[in-house]
Formats: structure tokens, sequence, C-alpha cells
């Protein structure tokens, strides 16, 4: 930004003499308020076309239609606002109070932004109701209908489980390989060379290899290659078998970045006072550690439960096939919506359990970062 | 009574040589203080006998064994030599009293029961018994610090190294910590301490060390050192010194 704001440059003493005015706040009103208005012309088009889907609703409902355009209409109040600080700016500008026009000026600007935001956000509202009841409501129709729901929600439920079951089992699994595989890579010394190495070719090999291959192969090969041990195991154990070895390479990298993010000064610390290099890890390091993996390893999990619905490749009746079939059976996609609402159904507690872990840690040690 | 033994030890940290041919010796009930500028090598000198750098050449020896090379039990050899680092070092995830007990019952085999009855007395020594169960963030620099003596002491070390502990404490809690190490010198414990307290070193100090590009440029006591130093780079760092005020 090296081009001068004003057409001619001012000497020093100009400068002081006249204190800079506040910016002009009416132009920025006049945007907020076209914005404000032509949002507003969205929802009522968007409303329009929800109120021709649904036929002849009663009357309660075309009640609840304008409460919603009266919403849409409410951006155009900051906007108002901001007109009237435009005329105070300048009204106390004229009396020579700066400090009062600046006030004002700051304040109209605070609300064009505020107006421009929320009409905006009615925008994206508008937007999603006007495809959602586009084509006569062919969209919503074909997504979500109430008899589909009902008839569907016990058996993709039950099904469901099985999701749960693979998820939690290789959760589990996860979190001890992938510590194993990340202590095995940071193996120190020329003793640990050959362990390191087999660490990451295995990091590199199962983090590039797609999940859903992972599963197929695990799924058809070992029964099919007749292993021992394993080709006894039920589908479910393979899945979780083969999740495992897919999502443990992705965590033991989260792992191994939660170790080597400790300061060296903590190893020197715990080395000085006699504490073996096992010791250390177990007591020290890893400890901390695991505190600060906490959020990137719910990415990891929430990742590894999505992909509980590509164990259907290997013959196991899980929540999205069952879904399909239903699917297919009723030429609609009501059952894949039940699916996917349940995945989020169970993610959001998680999520909310990790902040609330998170901020007892923090007021435990008194960080506020 | 030579009780550790430092003879001509080389340090290298690739191209870049730190120490160059260092020899000390110190007797039992001794205190040494290690001067000089930053990057003399005062700290990788403290760290070379706790171990915790390798040595590329010469011999180190605690109270008669030789604790550097390959083969050496570090453990063993950590267990009589302590350290207190600059920057505390205390682990956050641990109480104060968790971390003064960790290496008693962990290596020293003590029961936890007598690790924390020893480790709450060491802790009242210092004024520290009130906050054994807050977590180190919850502690000023100074609290932490005398902390940090504390679980170096707790091992019942033989010599305790000091690297400068009072370089990141802010000037009005300086005093707490150094009377914690004037009343360790008077009980008779060997201590090792790099610092930059020259008023500290003089009182405390039986021998001074002046070091400067890795090697031991002048040795003597306090008297010798301060006042009538034999090297012009002395002297030069010791009115340096005394321009900042730390003298």
């Amino acid at each position: 930004m090296s081009a001068p704001v004003t057409s001619r440059t001012r000497t020093a003493a100009e400068v002081s003499a006249t204190p800079t005015p506040p910016q002009p706040v009416l132009p920025t009103a006049a945007l907020a308020l076209l914005i404000g208005v032509l949002c507003a012309l969205a929802a009522a088009l968007a409303l329009r076309s929800l109120h021709s889907m649904l036929g002849n609703p009663p009357a309660a409902v075309d009640a609840g239609l304008v409460a919603l355009g009266a919403v849409a209409l409410l951006p155009l109040v900051p906007a108002g606002r901001a007109f009237g600080s435009a005329r105070s700016r300048s009204r106390l500008l004229a009396e020579g109070r700066l400090a009062g026009a600046r006030h004002e000026a700051a304040s109209g600007r605070e609300h064009a932004h505020t107006a421009m935001g929320y009409a905006l956000a009615v925008l994206l509202c508008a937007a999603l109701v006007w495809f959602a009841t586009a084509n006569d409501g062919a969209i919503s129709t074909t997504f979500l209908r109430w008899e589909f729901l009902q008839s569907s929600f016990a058996n993709v439920l039950k099904a469901f489980w099985i999701n749960v079951e693979v998820a939690v089992g290789a959760q589990v699994l996860v979190l001890v390989v992938g510590l194993l595989v990340a202590v095995m890579r940071l193996l120190p010394g020329r003793a640990g060379r050959p362990l390191r190495w087999l660490a990451i070719a295995y990091v590199d090999t199962f983090r590039a290899i797609p999940s859903i291959i992972v599963l197929y192969l695990v799924g058809f090969g070992l029964k099919l290659a007749q292993v021992p041990l394993v080709k006894d195991l039920s589908p479910v154990w393979l899945a979780i078998i083969a999740l495992t070895l897919t999502y443990s390479s992705y965590v033991a990298e989260v792992y191994r970045a939660g170790i080597e993010s400790i300061h060296p000064s903590q190893w020197a610390a715990s080395r000085s006072l006699g504490l073996s290099y096992g010791m250390t890890l177990r007591t020290v390091i890893v400890p901390q550690a695991v505190r600060r993996i906490v959020p990137p390893l719910l990415n990891d999990f929430i990742g590894l439960q999505k992909d509980t619905a590509l164990i259907g490749v290997m013959g196991v009746t899980d929540a999205f096939t069952q879904a399909r079939l239903t699917a297919s059976n009723v030429f609609n996609l009501t059952p894949v919506i039940v699916v996917a609402v349940l995945f989020v159904i169970i993610t959001i507690p998680q999520a909310r359990y990790v902040d609330r872990l998170l901020g007892k840690q923090q007021s435990r040690t008194g960080r506020t970062t | 009574m030579t009780f550790l033994q430092i003879n001509d030890v080389h340090k290298r940290y690739g191209e870049h040589d730190v120490l160059r041919g260092v020899s000390l010796d110190v007797a039992k009930h001794e205190v040494v203080c290690l001067i000089g500028a930053s990057g003399s090598g005062k700290s990788t000198l403290l760290r070379c006998i706790n171990a915790l750098e390798p040595i590329q050449q010469g011999e180190i020896r605690v109270d008669g064994d030789v604790v550097s090379g390959q083969g050496v039990d570090v453990n063993r050899l950590r267990r009589n030599v302590g350290m207190v680092f600059q920057s505390y070092n205390l682990f956050p995830h641990m109480t104060v009293l968790r971390n003064v007990t960790l290496a008693p019952v962990k290596i020293g085999g003590k029961s936890t029961a007598a690790a924390e009855e020893q480790g709450l007395a060491l802790l009242d020594r210092v004024g520290m018994k009130d906050k054994a169960g807050a977590y180190p963030d919850a502690l000023s620099g100074g609290q932490q610090q005398r902390v940090a003596i504390v679980r170096a002491l707790a091992s019942s070390p033989q010599v305790l190294l000091l690297d400068e502990i009072t370089a990141a404490l802010d000037p009005e809690l300086v005093g707490d910590v150094l009377a914690i190490v004037r009343e360790l010198a008077q009980d008779g414990l060997t201590m090792l301490l790099a610092t930059h307290e020259m008023g500290f070193a003089r009182e405390v100090a039986s021998q001074v060390c002046f070091l400067h590009q890795g090697r031991i440029l002048e040795r003597g006591t306090p008297a010798q050192i301060f006042e009538d130093p034999q090297e012009d780079r002395t002297r030069q760092f010791l009115s340096r010194v005394l321009v900042a005020g730390r003298l």
C-alpha cells in the first residue's frame, strides 16, 4: 500500500493543525441497505417456492411462513441504524465535535457490517430452502419422506450397531498399536535402526492404501488363503483388523508428533534424575504427549468411524449396506439419510467431550491458550 | 581427596568445538563456580559431567569411577550427580510432590510413603511445603526453581550441578533461590555452578574458573579471580560485567 491516500501530499504543519476527520459512513450504510433488500427478496422467492410445494397448507403454516419472511427483514434494522449514525456523524463534524463524530462513524460502520453479515446469512438459508423445494419439492421428497423414514429406521439402526462395534473395537486397538509403532519409530541408536525402518515402512504403506482396498483384501484374502487363526474370525473381526491396520499408521504419526513436541529439556530433566530411556518415555514424555494429541486423535477417530461405512465391501451388512438395500427397494434415498444422521449423532457428543476435557485441562494448569 | 576429576575433555557439535581440553579437579565439599560469556562452554561442561552429552575425547571420573564413554551405567552415575536447569524443567503433568518423589520411588527403590515424607521435609526446608499439591504451572519462576532444587536433592546426590539457575528469574526472585544454594554450600554439598551472579560466586565459591572459547583460561580463589585477574580476557569480561551492574 504505497499509494498515497490523499491526492496531494500534506505538510506536517497542516497535518497537525487539522486532525483527521472520521471516514464517511454513508456509502457503507447504502451498501448494507442494498444487500439487505436483495437478500430479503431472495428469501421471499424461497418462501414462495416453499409455499407452492406445500400446496394448500393450513393457516398456521401460512402464519409461520409470514413470520419467517419477517425474520428475513431483520437485517434492515441495523442498516437503518447505520444511516442514523451517518447523519449524527455529519452533524457532530459540522459542530466541530471530533471525538463524538469518530464515535458515531465507528458505530455506524459496525451497524452496517452487522446488517451485511445477517443479510448474507439470510441469503444462504434462502438458497438452501429454494434448493430443497425446487422442482415442486422433488429434492426433499427424494431425500426425506416420513413414511420411508419410519419403515427403515428400525432396520438401519440395528445394522448401525455393527458399525459401532467395528469402530469401537478398532479404536481401542488403534490406540495401542499406534503408540507401539510410534515408539518403534523413535527408538534411538544403531540397535533401533531396523525396527525404525520397519515402522517407517509400515506407516508409509498403510497410510497410502485406501482403506476400502485394505478392507477388501483383508476381508477376502485372508479367508481365501486359509491363513491359520485368522480364517475362522468373523467378518466383524476382519473389519476391525483391516481398519486397525489403516488407522494405526495415521495415529502412529499423531503420537510421534506429540512425543516430538515435548521439549528436549523434559528428556534432560528426567534422564538427569537417573530415569532410563523407557522410564522417561513412560512416565514423563508419553503422558504429556497424549494430552496434546487428543484433538488430532479425535479427528482420526471420526475418520475411522466414517470408514466403517465401507465394510459392506467385505460382505458385512452394516447400516449403509442395509440402507442401500432398503433404498433400492423403495426407490427413495430416505434410509441413507437416516444413516448419515446416525453418524452425525454419534460424532457430536465426542467432539463436545473432547472440548470439555481440554477445558478441564486448561483450568487445571491455568493456561489460557 | 579429589571427588570429581575432569581430564582433557573435548566436546564437538559437528564442526563446532565447544570444549577444547577442559581439566578440572573438584574435592569433596568444594563449591566451584564457572564464569564466562555465553557460549564459552559452561553449560556444556555441566551437561557432559552428567552424561547428557557424550564427549569425544578425555575422561570424567566421579568418586574414582570413569563415567564417560561407552559401557558406563549412566543411570547409576546420575543417581550420584544431581542437576538443576536454567528453565527449571519441572514435569508439568505432575504435582510438586510427585516431581520430587518420582526418582526416589522409581530409581531409589523407596516406598511412596517414605519418599513423600522425605520430599515434604525437603520442600519444607525451602518454604514450599504448602505447595506440595500444586502443579508447576501455578507457581512463580522462583518457586519452580526451588522445587527443581529439591527434586535434584531428593535422590541424595553427592554432587550437584547448577546450570545458570537464576538466569530465567525476575531479579526480586533471585535472592530466595541463591539463599538455598548458600545454605547447601554451608552444609558441605559438593557443587558445580555455572553462573552470571558474580557477587554470589565471590561469596560462596571455593574455586572460580573463567571459561573462554571452550577452555578454562584462568582459575583460582574468588579473591584471585575477582581482585587480581592475570589474563586480559578475564579482566575484559569482569569489566563488562561491572558495567552491566552485576558485580
